[in-house]
């Protein structure tokens, strides 16, 4: 269980995330969703350690993860993939695949052996499946498709067998149909994998069509959360984000 | 093909291959080494040129430092402008303890390397959290300090004169390192002996952890990797080796004087990874040779050295955009990859 608890954090004198209270329950799978500037990237920042709160508790199974660093809260079971395809261009699929698990196994620093380890084998393998990756195993990181990429980049979270997933924005630049393609093969891997989901999502039609939770920020603040029918009829969410576009668009 | 194979093979059978896989790359790693140190060995019973035999020791000097500094700049994306100052503290900490000391030379090798270690540690500690530039010009710093602490100390190091009056070089195991022969069977055995470790630096898992901080630090972090340590400990263990470099010229000019921790030493090292690449291990082995090379035949053609030494970096640098094992490599797999269509 991932509780978040008065979450805050300032630029200057923006609050990017203001007394953030949220709950994700174990195996979720949750939609975050705001305007440009809402302050979800900053939210995910703040849960992986990319940045440091101001104030305020991120607790994974009762343990407090706030101000630590990003190795460690990832060692502690919260991964993430990012908005750009964050990968390593050098390496191939498979070798990405392989350091990673050798990393999260505590080998990162193994002198004496030669790479790959036999025991990292089988759980990038596994990544590598889940992910239709397989047959792209001997491929540069750098000469995938920007789709590939993303995917490489949620490989790279999910091979670390995290309790949470944080996924920013996964379909950024995707066209319509690779959006989709994209959004099943998460929801896929939420349904095999039994793990917490969290995404940002700007595709409305995706949030409601697949997202059980939703959570909706609006200037760093919680505006609303909830399943997607309660997220609908939200008369402070239709004002300031869905909006009178929306408003004319269920009406046809 | 080998994507094909991989996928063919199934995951029951592979868990073992993968091990074997690496066992076989350290196996023929060693006896390409070997090989290497036969040949070296067997050169003065094939020419008889004495000046031969000190260029290849010049080499395993220039060779190691060259090629633990790759570890940094071409594995790790760590820029040092300052790996020079580990070529000096090794040679000076050497020297000082033979003359000094009267220890033997094994005794003094290790001792040596241990306190290169600990200076890396205590700088590195220092500089490995700065990025790019900043790490570059406060290592450059630091060389400068160590530099002018040499100079300064005159009781101790002799200052600009060095350390005079040669290096003991008392019989080890029967290995008398006066003896010019002795000396180059030495010689080329640290250097076989620190590429092979070092090439198995870089094939071990650690030598991925730095392949993934140098692609993308960031994201290397969100993998659990203390990217700080890591970095750290590359640095101390690139320093130890550019110590052993500095002891074998120490050994070869039975001295040390302050040029071997000057900035223009590191300089001669970036060279070197910029004339031999730094893609792949032995580029910057094949950067010592050339650059060596040059050196001794235009300084014997010319007094404007520094000027052909520039024209030379510019043609690889603007020229090729690539050290010359990058180049050889790239132009291999394409050829490859042409008669494969």
């Amino acid at each position: 269980m991932l509780e978040i608890r008065g979450l805050s954090k300032s630029f200057g004198g923006v609050k990017a995330t203001d007394n953030v209270s949220l709950d994700f329950a174990d195996g979720s799978l949750t939609a975050v969703i705001g305007p440009n500037g809402a302050g979800k990237s900053t939210f995910f920042n703040l849960i992986t350690g990319a940045l440091k709160p101001d104030a305020g508790k991120i607790l994974l199974d009762g343990i407090d993860l706030a101000g630590r660093s990003p190795p460690d809260i990832v060692r502690c079971g919260i991964g993430r993939a990012f908005q750009v395809a964050s990968i390593f261009p050098s390496l191939t699929v498979q070798e990405t695949m392989l350091a990673a698990v050798g990393a999260n196994q505590g080998r990162a620093g193994v002198l004496y052996r030669r790479f790959p380890l036999a025991e990292t084998r089988d759980r990038a393998e596994h990544a590598m499946e889940l992910l239709g990756l397989a047959d792209r195993r001997g491929r540069t990181a750098a000469t995938l498709s920007h789709g590939d990429q993303k995917l490489l980049d949620i490989a790279l979270a999910l091979v670390l067998d995290p309790k949470v997933l944080l996924l920013d924005e996964p379909t950024a630049g995707m066209g319509t149909e690779e959006r989709w393609r994209m959004i099943d093969k998460i929801r896929e891997l939420w349904e095999k994998q039994n793990i917490t989901v969290v995404f940002i999502e700007h595709d409305m039609d995706i949030v409601f069509k697949i997202a059980p939770a939703i959570v909706v920020l609006c200037y760093g603040r919680v505006l609303a959360s909830g399943p997607p029918d309660q997220i609908r009829r939200n008369d402070a969410v239709i004002d300031a984000y869905l909006g009178t576009e929306y408003h004319t668009r269920t009406a046809i | 093909m080998t994507e094909l194979r991989a996928v063919q093979t199934g995951r029951s059978l592979s868990v073992p291959r993968v091990e074997t896989r690496s066992q076989r790359s350290r196996s023929l790693d060693v006896l390409v080494a070997l090989t290497a140190f036969v040949v070296l060995a067997l050169l003065p019973s094939l020419f008889g040129s004495k000046a031969l035999l000190d260029f290849v020791i010049r080499c395993s000097a220039f060779g190691l430092f060259a090629t633990s500094l790759n570890l940094l700049v071409g594995y790790t994306g760590m820029i040092s402008f300052g790996h020079g100052m580990f070529f000096g503290i090794g040679a000076y900490s050497f020297g000082l303890l033979m003359q000094r000391a009267g220890v033997s030379i094994p005794v003094a090798f290790v001792a040596a390397l241990l306190i290169t270690a600990i200076a890396a540690a205590i700088i590195g500690a220092i500089c490995v959290r700065l990025k790019a530039i900043y790490f570059a010009f406060v290592t450059l710093a630091f060389q400068m300090l160590i530099h002018s602490t040499i100079l300064a100390w005159a009781s101790l190091t002799g200052g600009d004169q060095g350390l005079r009056g040669g290096i003991p070089r008392p019989v080890f195991l029967g290995v008398d390192l006066s003896n010019h022969l002795h000396l180059y069977v030495t010689s080329c055995a640290l250097l076989v002996l620190g590429l092979l470790l070092m090439r198995q630096i870089a094939q071990s898992p650690f030598g991925y952890t730095l392949r993934m901080i140098r692609d993308n630090a960031n994201r290397a972090s969100f993998v659990g990797i203390d990217v700080w340590r890591a970095k750290l400990m590359v640095f101390v263990l690139a320093a130890v080796f550019a110590s052993a470099g500095g002891i074998v010229m120490a050994l070869f000019v039975s001295g040390a004087y302050p040029e071997f921790a000057y900035w223009t030493i590191s300089g001669e090292g970036i060279f070197i990874n910029m004339l031999g690449g730094v893609t792949t291990f032995l580029g910057p082995m094949v950067g010592t040779v050339l650059l060596l090379t040059l050196n001794d035949t235009v300084t014997r053609l010319t007094d404007y050295y520094g000027i052909v030494l520039g024209i030379v970096i510019l043609f690889f640098a603007i020229g090729l955009r690539k050290g010359l094992m990058d180049f050889a490599v790239g132009w291999y797999t394409r050829r490859r990859e042409r008669e494969h269509c």
